[in-house]
């Protein structure tokens, strides 16, 4: 059982900051995500959990414990890593038991505990196989094992699923989450992939720039983004954003000369917030359009795509904004056909142009 | 462009059949798709068609004419691999006009700079003209590759998965622009991937390969619709169809350690024990369902949720869309519809009811 608390937590290599300043609170049994590009600072901030990173600033708290000094070994917490350090020249059973065995348990609890986490991973045909031997998968699987028998406090996983390929990694990419559900232990992981965040997390710390752009559930950071950048990093496409200009409750976009009236419960805020030809940028994702002979805007075909059991169509809105609709199965449009498209009001967003900070609506009483 | 016809191709490398009499043709102006796991004979096959491969038996005809004695130059063909084969000292400008300036062609120098500029506005490279590509992107650098062999009008273009080395919102952004431009542009196109959502999204047709042979051809609709083995089933689609050993009784079909117990097809020919493919988006959850299981998973994607659901020892996969608001533990009530279930047989060939 445990608590992962950053208070101002900052790395910084000479003039560089790696990690700006940041406070986040992890609750106990939390499946929290740290996502993000490369370079963003998430895997600085895991080690920092970890202790195999020193802290610049700022102090972290274990249960309540101020564990920011303190040596790896002293946190009891388990790391997986992307690559399975396994010992290549001990049997699989004797990878998982090894942590165990360092601690001098008693045989009888070692035979017990490795058990249980094989029973748990489905792994007990490999364990007389050495890691050589075994596939990418089970090799991750008994690293997962030796992890989980320590049964530590907390779990800092940094991309354990990186180097796996698309269809194992979406299985393991379950299996991690199940493991979660049934022994709810606090963990951190790590991951550039969105759909990896969206699928696992609790919550998710969306970061770019050494800095957190936005904290919350898979449906908040989709649904409402706090910015531009989460809006085009999370989902697949990303959110639709068109550029606009705004004025007296109307944006007007180049290109295709459309014309969006704004909602009637965005006019005010929007009305306080904006001088009149501001630039605007409006966000919606590709389901949330629907397509339409009288809709509001339009779009001209560039491209279709069958994704399996749904398509996507991409339309080009001026010369260098495209958008994304999400629809059945189509008879595909041929390029360049116009097509006319609503967008669900309820599912618009708005961003201011210059701070790229979403607009947030005044709360209806 | 042309039409390209392969006929009975096998390749044998030391120990290893890489390609095992293998035919299919590309048609003039098509996107054709080899899809397949590492070791299928993509690769091979490629080779094969641009002559830096010679196959042990079989033909190749561009346009009706048999060219397996022609060198690579003369076959008139352009490739485009994974890895971006750029000369990193010269621009952009220069990387896209070499194949050009080849003194075979004979181009002139005006013709050359506006073939450059057209090509480079195609693949919104314009501004990039005069940088040195070794200071570009990746996604910068696998355009420029991508327009070095657009800016000639080859008899067949020839890519090697040229998108897998890129992150994914760039691959996403590419895998449209590319047919962007093959469909307006009107070439013949032969993409290898071992990505099925690469080749579900541009393909005309696509061929899938396992183990140096053709195991299925069609357009996307028919490979992911009516997929001809278990292999091709689970290799098209994401999340993966639901495949469980049944067992048909009278005329019900029961999926093995599980309480789904569906009305089999009429008059039906199947065996007794059989394979049930699903895939995840027909799996219904409905409130008056006549199946039950209980949600162990689910993984919301935001456009769509994977829901994991328990019924007996079995767990079904099911793709609902937006963000579910059902919670763990919570029983799901849904239904199947008959019409969209795959039968196989225990060797893994398609069966039709």
């Amino acid at each position: 059982m445990s608590t992962i608390e950053l208070r101002q937590v900052e790395k910084k290599f000479g003039d560089l900051h790696a990690v700006k300043p940041l406070d986040l609170t992890i609750q106990d049994g939390e499946f929290i995500v740290l996502l993000g590009p490369s370079g963003c600072g998430k895997t600085t901030t895991l080690r920092m959990i970890s202790g195999l990173e020193t802290v610049s600033g700022g102090t972290i708290w274990l249960n309540g414990r101020n564990v920011t000094w303190l040596h790896p070994s002293e946190r009891d917490i388990a790391f997986v890593f992307q690559f399975y350090a396994l010992y290549p020249h001990l049997t699989a059973w004797k990878n998982i038991a090894f942590p165990l065995q360092a601690q001098g348990e008693s045989r009888e609890t070692v035979e017990k505990r490795v058990d249980e986490v094989v029973k748990l991973l489905q792994i007990e045909h490999v364990l007389k196989a050495h890691p050589g031997q075994l596939s990418g998968g089970d090799q991750q699987r008994v690293a997962l094992a030796r992890a989980l028998v320590r049964r530590p406090a907390a779990f800092l996983m940094d991309e354990p699923l990186g180097a796996l390929d698309a269809d194992f990694r979406e299985s393991m990419r379950s299996e991690i989450k199940r493991l979660h559900v049934l022994q709810h232990a606090t963990t951190v992981y790590v991951t550039h992939d969105q759909i990896e965040a969206m699928a696992m997390g609790d919550r998710i710390v969306v970061m770019s720039e050494a800095a957190i752009q936005q904290i919350g559930t898979p449906a908040e950071v989709y649904n409402d983004p706090s910015n531009l950048f989460v809006a085009r990093f999370i989902g697949s496409p990303g959110m639709n954003l068109i550029t606009g200009e705004y004025a007296d409750g109307v944006v007007q976009m180049a290109g295709l000369d459309n014309r969006y009236a704004v909602p009637q419960e965005w006019q005010s805020v929007l009305k306080k917030r904006l001088d009149s030809g501001s630039e605007i940028v409006i966000g919606f994702r590709p389901e949330s359009a629907q397509i339409n002979d009288r809709g509001e805007l339009v779009g001209k075909v560039y491209a279709s795509e069958m994704q399996g059991s749904s398509a996507v169509l991409h339309l080009t809105i001026n010369e260098n904004e495209i958008i994304h609709i999400r629809t059945d199965r189509l008879i595909p449009y041929p390029i360049d056909t116009l097509v006319h498209f609503d967008i669900n009001p309820q599912m618009i967003r708005f961003f201011d142009a210059k701070t790229e900070a979403a607009f947030k609506p005044e709360v209806s009483q | 462009m042309s039409h390209v016809d392969l006929q009975h191709i096998s390749k044998n490398f030391p120990g290893v059949k890489a390609l095992d009499d293998i035919s299919f043709d590309v048609k003039d102006g098509e996107f054709y798709v080899l899809l397949g796991p590492t070791g299928a004979g993509k690769t091979t096959t490629l080779r094969v068609i641009a002559g830096l491969e010679h196959q042990d038996a079989g033909s190749i005809l561009f346009d009706g004419e048999v060219i397996d004695n022609l060198t690579p130059s003369d076959r008139d063909v352009a490739l485009v691999f994974q890895q971006y084969s750029l000369y990193p000292t010269m621009s952009v400008y220069d990387n896209l006009a070499f194949p050009l300036r080849s003194p075979l062609r004979r181009t002139s120098a005006e013709e050359i700079q506006k073939k450059v500029e057209e090509t480079a506005e195609k693949l919104r490279i314009s501004h990039l003209l005069k940088r040195k590509t070794a200071h570009l992107s990746g996604g910068e650098m696998q355009r420029v590759s991508i327009g070095r062999a657009i800016v000639r009008s080859p008899r067949i273009f020839l890519m090697d998965e040229p998108l897998s080395n890129l992150d994914a919102k760039l691959r996403e952004a590419l895998r449209v622009e590319l047919q962007h431009l093959q469909k307006t542009q009107g070439s013949t196109t032969l993409f290898v991937t071992h990505d099925q959502i690469e080749a579900l999204t541009m393909a005309d047709r696509i061929a899938v390969l396992n183990e140096g042979r053709i195991i299925q051809v069609g357009t996307p609709e028919n490979i992911y619709d009516q997929p001809a083995s278990t292999f091709v089933a689970q290799l098209v689609g994401s999340p993966r169809i639901n495949l469980y050993k049944s067992r048909r009784e009278d005329n019900t079909v029961s999926i093995s350690e599980s309480d789904v117990h569906l009305p089999g097809p009429l008059g039906s020919k199947l065996p007794s024990d059989f394979l049930v493919g699903i895939r995840p988006e027909n799996v219904k959850p409905d409130p008056n369902g006549k199946f039950t299981g209980q949600l162990v998973l689910a993984e919301p994607l935001g456009v769509e949720t994977i829901l994991h659901i328990q019924s007996g020892q079995r767990t079904l996969l099911s793709l609902v869309p937006g963000i579910s608001s059902y919670r763990l533990g919570d029983v799901v009530k849904f239904n199947i519809a008959s019409e969209h279930i795959h039968y196989f047989g225990l060797n893994g060939n398609r069966l039709q009811p």
